[in-house]
Parts: C-alpha cells; structure tokens; sequence
C-alpha cells in the first residue's frame, strides 16, 4: 500500500506502523466525571471495525515521525484521503 | 445413524459395485417455514461441530446452520491446519486440552477421515530468558495433562539436521514439544461435522446470508436472510472473520478487530519435516503437508481488513522468519499463498458467550488460533446454548471480561489486537 503523505508525498505503508482506529485521538478528557470507567472501557477495548471506509492512525516512524489520519477503505485497501492527525486533532477542538 | 457408514469394507464392496452406492455427505436443505430452536449462524467448522454437538449431547435436533456461501469455505479452509494444547494460563490450558481430547477420537466419533495426525509439534528456543518461559508453560501444560517434552540441543539437531542451529543472531538452545499436537484436514473437519450434524436432523442451509436479526423488546426472535425470515427460538453467532459486520446488524460493538493473515505452501517435496515446528525469536511455524508442501505462515498483516489477501511486507517477513531456522525453505518455491480474516480480540482470546440481547449468542474473537479449537469452540457453545450456562473449562471467555479487568492475557502484554 501507498500511503500520500501530505508532506513527504507517496510512501510505502512499510515505513509506517498502525495503531487503529483514529477514535483513538479522542481520550476521553476526565477521568474523574462520572461514568468515565465506561467512556475508558469503550475508549479502550470496543471497536466500530468497519467494513468499508475506516479512519485510522498510522506512525510515519521511518520517516518524519508524524501520526497521520488515512482513510483507508477495509474491503479493498483503497487510501482515499490521507491527513496530518495534528490537524484533524485541532479541527476536533484538542490539542494546540 | 441413518446412513451407511464409513469403513474399508464399504469401500471395497462399493468398488465392486461400480461406486453406485455412495450417497450425498450431508443432506442440502431449505429452511423449514416454521422455524427452529437453535439457529446457528455460520457453517463454518465451529457452527457445524456447535450443531452436531446440540443434537448428539442435548438431543436439541431442531437446529439450522445458516452458511452465506458454502460450508467449509471460510477460515476453516484457509489455515496451517495446526492442533496443540500448548497454553499458560488455566482460563485457556484446560479449554485447549478438552479440545485436543476431541480431536484424538474426532474420527471414531464421527465415523469420518479427517486425517488427524499427531505428529508433534516443536516450539523453538533462542535465548535462556526463553527457555525460562517456556519451562513454565511445559510445566502448566503437565498440570492440565497436557503432556509435553523438553528436548536439548544436541537432539534437536539430531532430529532436524536441516535447522540452523547456530544462527549468529537466532541459535538454537533447545525446544519445547508438545507430542500429543499435530494436523488435521481441515476441510474433512467441516464435511465430517456437516454429515454428523445432518444425519442427527440438523438442517444445513447454504448460500443463505442472514441480513438481520428480528430483535423487539431485547428478545432476537430469529434472523432475516437472502431466503427470507426464519424463526428461531434461540440464535448462536459463529462467524469469526465476519463477527463485526455480523453483529452490527444487532446493533452490538465487540473488542474485536478484523484482520488479515497470510499462510503459504510450496511445491511437493520428499518427506523432510515430520512434525510441526515453530520459530521462537520471530514468528513463523511450518508443517509438511501429505501431499509434500510445506505449510507456514506468520504474523498477521498487522492493519484493519475485510479483504482475504495481504500485502507483500509480511510476506518477505514471514520468509525470512523461515531462513532464519531452515535455510534450505529458500530452495523451495512457494506454490500458492492465501489470506483469511480474523477476528483479533483484545486479549488474543476467544468469547463464547452471550449478549445484551436475550436469545443471542455470541462465539468468535479466535484471533489467529480458532482451527485448533474447533471441536471444543462447538462442544462449549452447545453446551451453552442448550443450558444457558458455560461450559466449566469455557467460563472465562465473556464478552464484559474487559469492563471487568479480568483479561485472559496469554502473551503479558496488554491490550492490544495483535495477539494470539
């Protein structure tokens, strides 16, 4: 697979390691509220595990160290839109 | 039984007969308009050996296994074929051990060939730490009966000349054996579970894909499928590889994520290796086939997939796994190579269990390792269905596992989908 790093251009996947889903950016924020044993639990362990178009992160760590949001379709390994995942964490309201 | 059975006698008296007397394996059937007790979705090898074990243990005999393609098509079809009992930690060991019991008296109980062969399989040791670890398991696999056999360098080489023993970066220290494991035929173990199952009244339904579940009120009343509504009193998923897509049409989320592995076989050669053996400093296990390929795999691809192929990254590290313990497997050219969806859990261990939907029933998550515990997976997920109560070597393996802290983590490593 080829991943179009919005930097670095086309890459092979081989330079990457993939973590998962990208509903990993969002931690939930407090672990002190109330009911935040089960936002962790679902944050953690439960998966959407599409079939089709799934929104994931993958480590450039063989190249600029940079985590990326692909957006790779599961039923044939088709990346329709790759972005930073710093901008999509932004967008989200997170980080700075 | 209502059929003739299997014997060498029947074959030589149906050779003398022009082969006029053999009838279909199992029955093909359409789905009965009144419904059935169990539907078991899925006619893979644990949903059949889940029927034949609900009619031969339970007497529950109104059972449909709804299969979306053919049976025996999935994963079933499409693994290295291994069988051991070789586990750590007594949610798993006791489960994997009822299994390999099955599998010695697979053929006897269902009059089938499935040509289990226990030809032993052999775990390599690289390093002391390792051997340390994998004393430990040997002693955990001799207090569940398991058997096992601790062999020393000198007589591994004597076994298995063709091993790199002093491989600079992976030598040889030792191995770890577990006799008792081996290979099956996966294939016959669907068609010896599919005949067994029909001949005690189940119905196998194929090219039935179930497209819904009918749920109201918290209660699954049966399944919408390409052939229509069935009934059902009481509905068991069995469909790792699928479970997600499967379960989201009942609106339920699991720890699981789908992924593809690959496993490969070369051309026929002469008879070299005689058991299964494993590489223990990276990952790659290997057995000779009957027909002379051997069959290895490895790792997982390692991302999110629906799509039964991989990529050619885990290829070249699956063969170099390969040439790090047997150089002269680069000789051999590879004649096909294959991928299958798994379910990979959190944990790297199985569920069989059921749901926050009353009569739905829920077994998958087998990661990397499902085909070795298919009589087992079927025997315990019987058990349940027919009861509403685990299997005693079976009570570990809950859906909540995680909310509860109570992960089966054979690896000691965390959550993570990656493990087996």
């Amino acid at each position: 697979m080829i991943i179009n790093h919005p930097l670095l251009g086309p890459r092979d996947s081989e330079e990457f390691v993939y973590l998962g889903p990208a509903d990993l950016i969002n931690r939930p924020s407090n672990w002190e509220n109330e009911g935040s044993l089960e936002d962790f639990y679902q944050y953690q362990y439960i998966r959407e595990n599409p079939a089709g178009d799934h929104k994931e992160l993958w480590y450039h760590e063989q190249g600029d160290q940079s985590w990326l949001v692909v957006t790779r379709n599961t039923l044939t390994h088709e990346i329709s839109n790759v972005e930073l995942a710093q901008d999509v964490s932004r967008l989200m309201g997170r980080g700075k | 039984m209502s059929k003739a059975r299997y014997s060498a006698f029947r074959v030589l008296k149906e050779a003398l007969t022009g082969h006029k007397g053999w009838e279909p394996t199992w029955r093909d059937a359409e789905p009965k308009a009144d419904g059935y007790d169990v539907i078991i979705v899925g006619g893979g090898g644990h949903g059949l050996a889940t029927a034949y074990y609900l009619a031969k243990n339970h007497g529950i005999t109104n059972v449909a296994v709804l299969e979306k393609g053919w049976i025996g098509g999935g994963n079933v079809g499409r693994n290295t074929t291994i069988i051991r009992s070789n586990y750590l930690l007594p949610g798993n060991e006791p489960f994997y051990e009822l299994s390999l019991q099955l599998w010695e008296n697979l053929e006897q109980d269902l009059n089938y060939n499935a040509m289990v062969s226990q030809r032993g399989i052999m775990n390599l040791i690289h390093s002391d730490a390792q051997r340390d670890a994998f004393i430990r398991r040997g002693n955990a696999m001799l207090f569940a009966d398991a058997g096992c056999e601790y062999i020393e360098a000198k007589e591994v080489k004597e076994r298995y000349p063709f091993l790199d023993m002093n491989n600079p970066r992976f030598p040889i220290k030792s191995a770890l054996a577990q006799p008792r494991g081996g290979t099956v035929r996966h294939d016959a173990v669907a068609w010896g579970y599919a005949r067994g199952a029909s001949d005690l009244g189940v119905d196998i339904i194929q090219n039935c894909e179930v497209t819904g579940f009918n749920i109201e009120n918290g209660k699954c009343l049966g399944v919408q499928t390409s052939k229509g509504e069935i009934k059902a009193g009481r509905v068991g998923v069995c469909v790792a590889g699928s479970s997600g897509r499967v379960m989201a049409k009942a609106g339920i989320k699991l720890p699981i994520e789908s992924h593809v592995l690959q496993a490969f076989v070369t051309e026929g050669l002469k008879p070299v290796m005689d058991n299964v053996i494993t590489f223990g400093a990276g990952h790659f296990y290997c057995s000779q086939s009957d027909k002379g390929g051997l069959v290895f795999g490895g790792d997982i691809d390692g991302y999110n997939t629906y799509a039964q192929r991989g990529n050619l990254p885990v290829v070249e590290d699956v063969c170099s796994g390969g040439m790090a313990i047997m150089p002269s497997i680069g000789r051999a050219r590879l004649l096909r190579m294959w991928g299958g969806i798994m379910d990979m859990s959190m944990d790297g261990s199985p569920f069989i269990d059921s749901t926050e939907v009353d009569e739905l029933f829920f077994n998958g998550g087998w990661c990397y390792g499902g085909f070795k515990a298919t009589p087992a997976s079927g025997y315990c997920y019987a058990h349940l269905l027919a009861t509403n109560n685990p299997h005693e070597v079976a009570t570990a393996y809950k859906l909540d596992r995680f909310r509860r802290g109570a992960m089966i983590d054979e690896k000691g490593v965390g959550a993570q989908p990656n493990l087996h």
